[in-house]
């Protein structure tokens, strides 16, 4: 260590000239030129090309007489206008004007073409199928019956002999598991779904082993199914579930036809009948030819529906034939229930298929019509008796191929037709089953514009067979979405309520006012609300019948929650609470506490001192928080402190000060479960004592001087409740802070005492995110922060000089510090510049009317000393650490912790002193001893130190820079 | 050492018109080169005629099947006697479907009692301890359509208790009505038979409404001849108790290979008739026949 042990520095700390130091090291202002060329300015690319030739794009040969701004590259390679815009240019210029357009034949069909298209807001069938399977169930045995070649003794019946050859024939078409007449008998729903999914597994199997009729026949089997209605609750699910095989069937055929196409194949969605191969083709008819000799009604129908793509293999018009036919075929279906959904699948497969084919789905419409007395046949009655099942359920299963048969139909439909339907519609008397449709399928607009007609014809129903509340219910939901005329909003709702109000069964009660309430929401003042809202708690209080209710309650609060955003208003609701306290259920209810806190963290924009919101929403929170129990995940707490933090932030009374404190008060007494929320009411406070001061100008009265004394008191016993140690450091230092700007200095002093006296506490790892990290990274920081706050506290009278530095470096050389950690050291080595910063003769920082050590001393040598003997004291120490890192393998370290040493020596050290410079000359040499040091930085801080030596004062670095020599590694 | 000998017709669908050339490749694979003497294809359209069990005896029919009628029956040779080498040999031929003399060619027809048949084999002579190779193939002959039109002749029918023929006790039959139409009885037999029904009353529920297409099979034979009516197929158009008054189509495609225009010849005939059953829920069985006439046009 050669000899730096025995140096002894006399002094010191340099002088510092801090005013004219920071004036040498700002950079020089100069005023920016602004002038046209910026490199964020956007490039302005003027388009003045005509919209018609941007449409056109590349077919446009005439000049362009696009004059760009500033052309830049991309757009130029792009004859001016860039692809983007090309296509917001075409769709904005297909609206208007067709005929002034010269290409206005091509364009008209490409508005057709865009009509026949199905678009995205046409609801598909996917998002439908997962809600017919959940809605229709049933707990009764089903069985599947397939048989698999016993087709013969059948066929045989009406007339005679059928001939042996054919009888071969039929059984080489039929046979392929001879006798596999399968019955299962007593399954599950379960069991059911099972078995068909595996049918569809064979007959992907089947398929994929080249054994095409056995695919055939599984098929056609699968689709006789849908001729049985026993077990009739759950038909609308076997629909779905068995039109799923059909759906691959129809694929795989498809598929293999056009893979039989040579190459080159032809696009996937555009050929035309030429390119499609003789094979392929007379594979086709053959699949045709089969599908067209299956006996039965129901199958043949189903399997050639499944394969009407395939129609586009032989003719152009095929598809357009065989639609018509195929819906004048569902006639022969008898079971009405049979029949429409036969149509809504030949209509899924239509809009598929053929989107443009409207026709057909509207004669499938008018057949229902035509057909739809059947529901009240003998034969149907007959069979309802049978399986126990009563009219308004057997209605319902009606529902979701009716809808789906209206949607079609009403997909992009002129009003015209819509009309006319509806008149067709009431014809029959306003069938309930059918208005209800109607409702759902189309559009709202149109629903909305006629909404007092709808409510005239549900009226008009008779009650027996609908309920009338799935009327109410479908029209709310169109009126959601669709605004009627201005006039008719009130006699709307009072009609619809009339109606509601007296529904019995609070489920359905419920279910249809859940609905409403959005209408309500919509278009009327907090005094409908609350009379909607009074009679859902008249209706869901009696038995406790809200238990059963609490998703169509939340959804009732959420409707409300999103039109209500003044809370003041909401709040002033008479029925809103005790709506609110329907929600007994513990986590129904935090959940609802959640939705409004988030709905007024969003929408609040303005602190409120307003009492009702105040009250309401501490208890909204005083609820959330008292969901905290000891198995509460700390996400879940996170989420409800961040809420409670955003309400405790939007609290303000202005300049009450007082009664913001005691609002805190009574908050911390509320929430003290929270520590997050603590956290934010010491905030509060502290803040609460900066505003006082700012108000006050900075000279506290004495009335004020005791408020912000209260405010640091609240601080001071509030921090202690914490458990985060590094929460309670950082608050103490911070209040100590705000304590000594109010100029408490006892309660800051206090504070800070406090910080360094729970020092020792700070356990070694802390865990950050879950995983255990060594805290010393952390206290390093809040120990610099801290040293820096403690260059302005004054010295406490009766205690001796220094006394917080001191404790504070007492407290550091106790710590425990993790072995092999140089962080005591790094701490000392920090605490020079504070000793050299305080024993300047005025301070780099003051806090205003409050006399730091500078003023107290008024740079007593006593003080200077003392400063001195603490820095000596320092020094040596990190000396020592040296000396014991040189022994070891810690050379690296070593060097890093000279180099600091040196640099901190630097810059705050007087090194016209000899020993000094003598001991910074050795700290740079033996960081550089072992060639850790990076060059860079030595380079640099060589360049420093030059430039600092041209400075009069600082001359005498000019003779040590001599004496530093960038040493190689050798 | 196995030869596989196969016959391709170039034609997907195999169906050919009086006087034009059966186009294919003879296709011979085998792993050694084979030895032979000659290879040759024979064209043959033969008529077979069986007589039911019902109008002769059991061991009549057996026994006293008439004589095959030969339509067609020619030879060519598609390679001298020699050497095919190993591989996949594939040897192009033409073969033209023209009738000798003044012999009508008959359609395509598979029945019960009569068959109408066209094939095409391959044979394949090798010399001693190999045996001859042969394989046949059938392709389908299809009368030139003819250009004449013809009438439609659609036919109104009401069915109800009283139209009724056959009716062993009429005073029990419930009360129903059925009216329909078919748009044409003479038919063109690649067009569906198509047509409308309406049930417009019915005391008892309907089970099921069918179409039934029969073949009405004649054979001359010494002792007479012989007429048999069999099914072809049933199509069912109503399933259930349909809707009273509303129109149901009627709509029934031709089966290929089972059914022919109306053929009448010295030696036999082959008549097509339909079928509507009416089946009610009490299992009553209601039938009322159509004579077919199918053509080609």
């Amino acid at each position: 260590m050669r000899g730096s042990r025995d140096t002894k520095p006399g002094k010191h700390a340099r002088v510092r000239k801090y005013g004219a130091e920071l004036q040498r090291c700002q950079l020089e202002a100069t005023p920016v030129e602004q002038g046209d060329y910026h490199p964020l300015k956007p490039i302005i690319v003027t388009d003045s090309r005509s919209r018609r030739g941007g449409r056109k794009g590349s077919t446009s040969s005439s000049s362009s007489s696009s004059s760009s701004v500033a052309m830049d590259p991309l757009s130029s390679m792009m004859e001016g206008t860039d692809p983007l815009s090309l296509f917001a240019a075409a769709s904005a210029s297909e609206v208007p004007t067709l005929s002034h357009s010269s290409s206005s034949v091509e364009l008209g069909r490409k508005q057709r073409e865009n009509e026949d298209e199905v678009g995205a807001d046409f609801e598909p069938w996917s998002a439908k199928r997962g809600e017919i399977l959940s809605r229709f169930t049933t707990t009764e045995k089903l069985s599947i019956n397939l048989f698999m070649g016993s087709e013969k003794n059948k066929a045989s019946s009406p007339s005679s002999a059928v001939s042996e050859k054919v009888r071969t024939r039929l059984e080489e078409l039929d046979d392929l598991e001879e006798g596999s007449q399968r019955e299962l008998l007593n399954l599950s729903q379960q069991d059911y779904v099972k078995r068909i999914e595996e049918l569809n597994q064979s007959l992907k199997e089947a398929w994929a082993s080249d054994q095409k009729v056995k695919a055939l026949k599984i098929v056609i089997q699968c689709s006789k199914l849908l001729s049985d209605t026993s077990v009739i609750q759950f038909y609308p699910s076997k629909f779905v579930l068995i039109t799923d095989i059909l759906d691959t069937f129809g694929r795989l055929v498809y598929e293999r036809i056009w893979s039989m196409c040579s190459d080159p194949r032809p696009q996937p969605d555009s050929f035309s009948v030429e390119d499609v191969n003789d094979t392929a083709k007379e594979t086709c008819l053959n699949w045709f030819f089969k599908i067209a000799s299956i006996r039965e009604l129901i199958p043949r129908l189903y399997v050639e529906a499944a394969i009407l793509k395939c129609n586009r293999f032989l003719n152009k018009t095929g598809i357009q034939e065989t639609l018509p036919r195929l819906t004048a075929m569902i006639r022969g279906i008898g079971d009405p229930l049979v029949a429409v959904y036969a149509r809504a699948y030949l209509c899924r497969v239509g809009m598929e298929v053929a989107p443009h084919l409207k026709d057909s789905l509207n004669k499938n419409f008018f057949d229902l019509l035509a057909s739809f007395r059947q529901i009240h046949s003998d034969t149907v009655q007959n069979q309802l008796v049978i399986q126990r099942v009563e009219i308004p359920v057997y209605l319902t299963l009606y529902s979701p191929a009716i809808h789906w048969i209206l949607q079609c139909v009403a997909y992009r439909a002129p009003d015209v037709l819509l009309t006319e339907m509806m008149e067709r519609c009431k014809k029959l008397g306003n069938n309930a089953l059918l208005l209800n449709s109607v409702m759902w399928a189309f559009r709202p607009e149109f629903v909305a514009a006629r909404a007092t007609d709808f409510i005239g014809m549900i009226k008009d129903c008779d009650e027996a067979g609908f309920p009338k509340h799935l009327l109410f219910g479908s029209l709310g939901r169109s009126l959601a979405c669709a605004d009627p005329a201005e006039s008719e909003r009130l006699p709307i709702l009072n009609e619809a309520w009339k109606v509601i109000t007296k529904v019995r069964s609070p489920q359905d009660y419920i279910n249809c006012a859940e609905i409403w309430v959005e209408f309500t929401c919509r278009h009327f003042t907090k005094r409908e609300v609350n009379t909607v809202l009074a009679d859902i708690i008249k209706h869901m209080t009696p038995d406790r019948a809200f238990e059963d209710a609490y998703p169509q309650l939340q959804s009732v609060m959420k409707k409300i929650l999103t039109y209500f955003h003044n809370f003041s208003v909401l709040f002033s609701m008479e029925k809103f609470l005790p709506f609110m306290d329907m929600f007994q259920k513990d986590s129904v209810r935090v959940e609802v506490c959640k939705s409004i806190m988030e709905v007024f963290i969003k929408h609040q924009q303005e602190p409120t001192r307003d009492p009702v919101i105040l009250n309401a929403l501490l208890h909204v929170c005083k609820t959330m928080h008292d969901s905290v129990n000891a198995l509460t995940v700390e996400d879940e707490k996170r989420s409800l402190a961040l809420l409670i933090n955003g309400f405790i932030r939007m609290v303000s009374f202005g300049r009450d000060f007082e009664q913001q404190l005691s609002f805190c008060v009574e908050a911390r007494a509320t929430f003290c479960n929270l520590e997050t929320v603590i956290i934010q009411l010491i905030h509060t406070v502290n803040q609460l004592a900066m505003e006082t001061k700012r108000v006050m100008g900075g000279n506290h009265s004495r009335k004020t001087a005791a408020f912000v004394r209260a405010c640091a008191a609240y601080s001071f016993i509030t921090i202690p409740s914490l458990t985060s140690i590094f929460s309670r450091l950082h608050l103490y230092l911070l209040s100590g802070q705000v304590a000594l700007a109010n100029q408490c200095l006892s309660q800051a002093d206090a504070f800070l005492k406090a910080a360094v006296s729970i020092l020792p506490e700070v356990p070694r790892t802390i865990s950050v995110e879950g995983k255990q990290r060594s805290s010393e990274a952390f206290l390093l920081d809040f120990i610099n922060s801290f040293l820096s706050t403690l260059l302005v506290v004054p010295d406490h009278p009766e205690q001796g000089v220094l006394y917080l530095v001191r404790g504070l470096l007492n407290m550091v050389q106790d710590y425990t510090w993790e072995d092999n950690s140089d962080a005591k050291v790094r701490v000392y080595i920090s605490a020079l510049p504070l000793l050299a910063a305080m024993s300047q003769e005025n301070y780099l920082y003051t806090i205003p009317k409050v006399d730091s050590n500078e003023t107290l001393y008024g740079g007593d040598p006593k003080f200077v000393a003392e400063i001195s003997r603490l820095c000596e004291t320092l020094i040596g120490q990190v000396l020592d650490h040296l000396k014991t890192l040189g022994r070891e393998e810690g050379v690296r370290r070593q060097g890093s912790i000279a180099f600091a040493l040196f640099s901190v020596l630097l810059a705050h050290g007087d090194l016209r002193n000899n020993k000094l410079n003598q001991l910074a000359v050795n700290l740079w040499n033996l960081s550089h001893k072992n060639g850790y040091c990076e060059t860079r930085t030595s380079v640099r801080t060589l360049e420093h130190i030059k430039q600092q030596a041209q400075q009069p004062e600082l001359s005498h670095l000019s003779d040590m820079l001599l004496r530093l020599s960038l040493q190689s590694r050798a | 050492m196995s030869v596989i000998l196969d016959i391709r017709l170039k034609r997907a669908n195999k169906v050919y018109h009086e006087a034009e050339v059966l186009a294919g490749v003879v296709v011979i694979t085998s792993k050694e080169a084979v030895q032979h003497q000659g290879i040759s294809l024979t064209m043959e359209g033969l008529v077979n005629l069986q007589l039911s069990s019902k109008s002769v005896g059991v061991f009549e029919a057996f026994y006293n099947s008439v004589k095959p009628i030969q339509l067609i029956n020619s030879n060519i040779e598609v390679a001298k006697p020699g050497k095919v080498p190993g591989g996949k040999t594939e040897i192009p031929f033409e073969f033209p479907l023209q009738v000798k003399g003044n012999k009508v060619l008959y359609e395509t027809y598979h029945g019960v009692f009569v068959n109408i048949q066209y094939t095409l084999r391959c044979d394949m002579r090798r010399p001693l301890l190999a045996k001859d190779l042969s394989k046949t193939c059938e392709f389908i002959h299809v009368l030139q359509p003819q250009k004449s039109k013809v009438q439609p002749s659609p036919v109104d029918f009401t069915i109800s208790p009283e139209t009724l023929q056959n009716v062993k006790e009429r005073n029990s039959l419930p009360k129903f009505l059925v009216r329909g139409h078919l748009d044409a009885t003479n038919c063109v037999i690649t067009q569906p038979l198509t047509g409308e029904l309406v049930v417009e009353s019915s005391e008892v529920a309907i089970k099921s409404i069918e179409l039934q297409l029969v073949r009405v099979e004649t054979c001359g034979c010494a002792e007479g001849y012989a007429r048999d009516a069999t099914e072809i197929q049933n199509i069912q158009i109503a399933e259930g108790d349909v809707c009273h008054g509303l129109p149901i189509p009627i709509y029934m495609v031709f089966p290929r290979l089972f059914t022919c225009p109306t053929l009448e010849t010295t030696n036999f005939n082959v008549e097509f008739e339909m079928n509507v059953v009416i089946v009610l829920h009490d299992d009553h069985l209601i039938t009322e026949n159509f004579p077919l006439k199918l053509c080609r046009v």
